[in-house]
């Protein structure tokens, strides 16, 4: 009956501190729980999450150019490249929690478990995020998951936050039965959760076919999570009637997570089966999701009179942008996807941010129009600023870090001989223009008699604390363009990577 | 040669019993199928001699997580769906998807399992309790733990949406 | 036990049948004693001292016509009262009942009986609702709602056996209690929380009193039953008793040495001709029975000393002081396990 574990629990120490970010803070949120069973909605705990959250990223930036290595008998991904996707994860959600204090505050949902939950949905994304194995992926992708539709429907006494909480968790569990199905089939087919051996098991098994249904499968799951067409119907639905600092953080960190797994499982698995043996249709099935996605995200925006809304198809306009990378599937298109994500998270988190803070509806911004905010930047100048260089920096305007982040995805794109893809997707760039600096146009050279009464009796109060994080955020679109080092570094991830000693 | 019958009874079952419960237009009928999906798939798992398995799988999802399901339906005392309506022009497309569907999926199926391969691991190392508690306790440690996290989170944010007000 | 098929196939013929016997003679316990305790003398009338009533009630059920209410679901109507006779009678092909005699010997024996434990509560809440009445329905809901909430705690006591004896297996857990001077190495005496939830639990599962509430004859006339007639109605009845009877056999085989005779070793030291002889196994087969038949009369006992429990109360017990017990009690188990056996 006995078996020897003896040897089983060597190396916890080690796995431990590679893990510290991710352990750290699922065993802070269950401390967060816990306080607020005695304390109930105590001011400090959100403090104590972003405290929480500084210190991992700190943690991770110092690991940024340590050795791209695995721990936990290699499920999880430690240091080099997983440093890098897990500050961005952190990053985004620090800022996002700062923003949510003062505006959960107003909508009078500042539950304490909402940080606890944030947490427990960043400890998830972590795992999602450098995982090196199908179980990780799948348990990190849940745990993000289930968190993120409950934080949807935190303002359950409102119809459009149930309505979009219950189309995500839906929809999520459906595209979740589909994942695991393609996980089921790569698994029956390769021998192997492990992504680094999936080639091997590749050209070895007997079922190519069951592979590639898997694959297929596994695809339509995370084309699901990060919201690509034609699989994005929920996100303008799910993003409009969510709490608005909250759906930055699923904008941003959510989809840094699913799109590092995608980028990790294809650069070390997936992606490695060349072309010879059928690889050549995984390309053409990213490009033509990318082509998609991108012309339809950014048509649907042009479209849209709620900022939120427009928010959505933007993002998953976004979505197309780094599915762009995916599909050129060089290392330096890896690179570039990380390096826009990177960029992406920052842009989104303060365009989300700053509408958080011109909310006067009462219903999370889902009812009111880009037009009823007429003239707004005159009263408040500092806002309408910010949100000038968000959505010069969406657009992709060249001194903008935007403009730097498409050039990491296209270049590489048409290195790769998708010169076609690369045109569309600066010409829906172009397009793109049209509803981003519509709301430049409206705030600012629109005459506030213009926008609804009901704001120009409202106050937007902004607190010093969100004006900061949000400055901070466009200073680093203004300065991240001219650090090369971080494109460098983020290039660096890919070049010590097998796939280069394949070619 | 059991295993086969086995095998191919039980997943004959499943297949009649999934479309059963998706074409039931009641919510009690459409669980029950359910259940017997559930239980025959714990068949499937007998043939690839996972009892551990076999027996959770019939312990908790047939066992608990459906009683729940009942439970839940009964209370709110769902009464029958609309009866299918008239197949019209949306529905025809997706029956020709379906069928194209299914015509892939046969195709795979009949290329792909030609040969059926012999499981290639010792049944009575893999299947057991033994076996799965040490590697999910060793090798799969940390998802396991995670997945404690999961499950914590769903329970406290199903109490947070259903009972908590601000004060 | 490597029997040729017939052979098993007729041990399991004389076992189903001796469960079938039992649930008559239980019924006759039940009203003899319930008449004893009550200062009455119970039936007297059919047979010597009343003995052939539960055959004449048989009867009587046979021949009943039976009734299926309008605008119930007919099918599920007439399998409800199979599935839980044919789950009641599966279980004790896995009880063993003297060394060496026992159906199946599973390696997950004891799950597969917790399974089908979970699996019968679908008897009760399919009855209920497909009976088409209010009673019935509420009958069922009880049911479900009280079987989730103690199926728990039974399961994480047996958890608790399973890790002292590190088997799932039950003939593994009953020969695991013969360590140990004489009876003192039962599971009640090494696991006695573990012991006292699980008696608890089993009167939850099998709705015994004072869990009865699914057939609270004061309220829901006859719960889940109500619209239940004829032999469909004898079926309900005989998967009562049968898994009264059932629970017991588990109450002793987990807790109490199952078919280990007390002072075995001592026994077949003075008469070393029972060792390997049939009669050994007669004697195991008696400890048994007569460990069994004292559970049997514990359900009785307590039936008519406890008032039935409120709703509340029931899940107040099942929530709130069973479930934290039996969790802090199987980690207490498990720490114990490790400290003090060598893994």
């Amino acid at each position: 009956m006995s078996q020897d574990l003896s040897q089983a629990f060597d190396t916890i120490w080690a796995d431990l501190a590679g893990g510290a970010s991710m352990v750290g803070l699922a065993i802070v949120g269950v401390g967060l729980i816990v306080w607020d069973i005695f304390n109930s909605n105590d001011t400090r705990i959100p403090w104590v999450a972003a405290f929480a959250l500084l210190g991992t990223a700190v943690l991770e930036m110092f690991r940024l150019n340590e050795a791209d290595t695995t721990a936990f008998f290699e499920l999880i991904r430690v240091g080099g490249v997983a440093s890098f996707i897990n500050v961005i994860i952190l990053g985004s959600s620090l800022v996002s929690v700062v923003l949510s204090v003062p505006y959960l505050r107003q909508i009078r949902h500042a539950y304490g478990e909402v940080y606890a939950l944030v947490l427990f949905a960043t400890a998830g994304m972590l795992m999602l995020g450098t995982a090196n194995n199908m179980v990780t992926v799948f348990v990190g992708l849940e745990t993000m998951s289930i968190a993120l539709y409950i934080l949807t429907g935190l303002v359950r006494h409102d119809e459009g936050a149930v309505e979009s909480a219950l189309k995500y968790f839906l929809l999520g569990a459906f595209s979740t039965g589909f994942f695991l199905f393609g996980i089921a089939l790569i698994y029956g087919s390769t021998g192997t959760m492990y992504f680094t051996d999936m080639a091997a098991g590749y050209a070895v098994g007997d079922f190519k076919a069951l592979f590639w249904a898997g694959v297929g499968l596994f695809l339509v799951g995370f084309l699901f999570k990060v919201s690509a067409v034609p699989f994005h119907m929920w996100t303008p639905d799910v993003y409009q009637g969510a709490p608005t600092t909250l759906v930055g953080y699923m904008s941003t960190a959510s989809k840094a997570a699913a799109f590092a797994a995608l980028v990790l499982v294809l650069f070390h698995g997936i992606g490695l089966v060349t072309p010879e043996a059928g690889g050549g249709n995984l390309q053409l099935v990213l490009a033509l999701s990318a082509l998609v996605t991108v012309v339809l995200g950014n048509l649907m925006a042009l479209a849209q009179k709620n900022v939120k809304r427009m928010l959505a198809y933007s993002s998953i306009a976004h979505a197309g942008y780094v599915l762009i990378g995916l599909a050129a599937g060089t290392s330096s298109a890896y690179a570039g996807a990380l390096y826009y994500l990177l960029i992406y998270a920052i842009m989104n988190l303060g365009a989300f941010g700053v509408m958080a803070l011109l909310e006067w509806d009462g219903r999370e911004g889902r009812l009111q129009t880009l037009d009823s905010l007429s003239g707004l930047a005159h009263r408040h100048p500092l806002l309408g600023v910010l949100m000038g260089v968000f959505m010069f920096s969406l657009t992709g305007f060249p001194p903008f870090g935007g403009f730097f982040g498409k050039i990491a995805v296209f270049a590489p794109a048409v290195e790769a001989g998708l010169t076609w893809l690369a045109i569309v997707g600066v010409l829906a760039s172009v397009l793109s223009a049209g509803y981003y600096l519509r709301v430049v146009y409206v705030f600012w050279m629109r005459p506030e008699s213009e926008g609804d009464p009901a704001v120009r009796d409202t106050t937007f109060a902004v607190s010093r604390v969100s004006a900061g994080v949000l400055t901070v955020c466009a200073v680093l679109l203004l300065v991240i363009g001219f650090m090369p080092f971080v494109r460098n570094l983020t290039q660096s991830f890919f070049n010590s990577g097998v796939l280069v000693l394949l070619l | 040669m059991f295993a086969e019958t086995l095998f191919l009874g039980a997943s004959l079952i499943a297949i009649v019993a999934s479309v059963g419960m998706l074409v039931s237009r009641s919510p009690v009928r459409s669980a029950l199928w359910l259940i017997l999906t559930l239980i025959v798939i714990a068949g499937l798992y007998l043939t690839l001699q996972a009892d551990f398995i076999a027996v959770i799988q019939v312990l908790v999802y047939a066992g608990a997580i459906m009683v729940l399901f009942l439970f839940v339906i009964m209370l709110l005392n769902l009464g029958e769906m609309p009866d299918l309506e008239r197949v019209d022009f949306k529905k025809g497309v997706g029956f020709v998807l379906g069928v194209a569907v299914l015509t892939l999926l046969t195709y795979i199926g009949t290329t792909a399992a030609l040969d059926f391969p012999a499981s290639s691991s010792d049944p009575a190392t893999t299947g057991t309790a033994t076996a799965i508690a040490k590697s999910l306790f060793t090798q799969y440690a940390l998802p396991f733990e995670m997945i404690g996290i999961l499950l914590l989170l769903a329970t406290i944010g199903a109490v947070m949406l259903a009972k908590r007000t601000f004060e | 036990m490597d029997l040729p098929f017939w052979l098993l196939a007729l041990v399991a013929f004389g076992i189903i049948n001796f469960m079938l016997i039992s649930a008559s003679v239980l019924v006759y316990a039940e009203r003899k004693v319930s008449g004893y305790m009550q200062n009455r003398p119970g039936p007297n009338r059919v047979g010597p001292g009343g003995f052939l009533q539960p055959f004449a009630d048989v009867f009587k059920l046979v021949f009943k016509e039976d009734i299926v209410p309008e605008g119930a679901s007919r099918f599920v109507h007439s399998l409800a009262p199979v599935l839980m006779v044919v789950i009641a009678m599966t279980v004790p092909a896995l009880i063993p009942f003297a060394r060496g005699v026992v159906i199946v010997d599973s390696s997950v024996g004891v799950l597969i009986i917790l399974a089908l434990t979970s699996i019968s509560v679908y008897g009760v809440t399919l009855a209920g609702w497909s009976s088409n009445s209010k009673f019935s329905l509420l009958g069922g809901l009880r049911s479900s709602a009280q079987m989730i909430s103690y199926e728990l705690s039974m399961g994480l006591a047996v958890v608790s056996v399973v890790l002292i004896t590190g088997s799932l297996s039950v003939v593994e857990i009953v020969e695991h209690q013969s360590a140990g001077a004489a009876v003192l190495g039962w599971n009640v005496f090494r696991n006695p929380i573990g012991a006292l939830i699980f008696v608890i639990t089993a009167f939850a599962e099998t709705n015994r009193a004072p869990f009865d509430l699914p057939e609270a004859e004061q309220e829901l006339v006859g719960g889940y039953h109500t619209e239940y007639s004829g032999m469909k109605f004898g079926m309900f009845f005989l998967a009562e008793y049968v898994n009264w009877f059932l629970a017991s056999f588990l109450i002793a085989t987990l807790f109490f040495g199952g078919y280990l005779i007390p002072f075995e070793p001592q026994l077949l030291a003075a008469v070393p001709m029972l060792e390997g002889s049939v009669w050994l196994g007669v004697l195991q087969f008696v400890s048994l029975m007569v460990k069994v038949s004292f559970f049997v009369f514990l359900f009785l006992w307590v039936r008519w000393t406890l008032p039935r429990f409120k709703y509340t109360q029931l899940m107040h017990i099942g929530w709130k002081i069973l479930l934290p017990v039996a969790l802090v009690n199987a980690l207490a188990i498990a720490l114990l396990v490790v400290l003090f056996t060598s893994v």
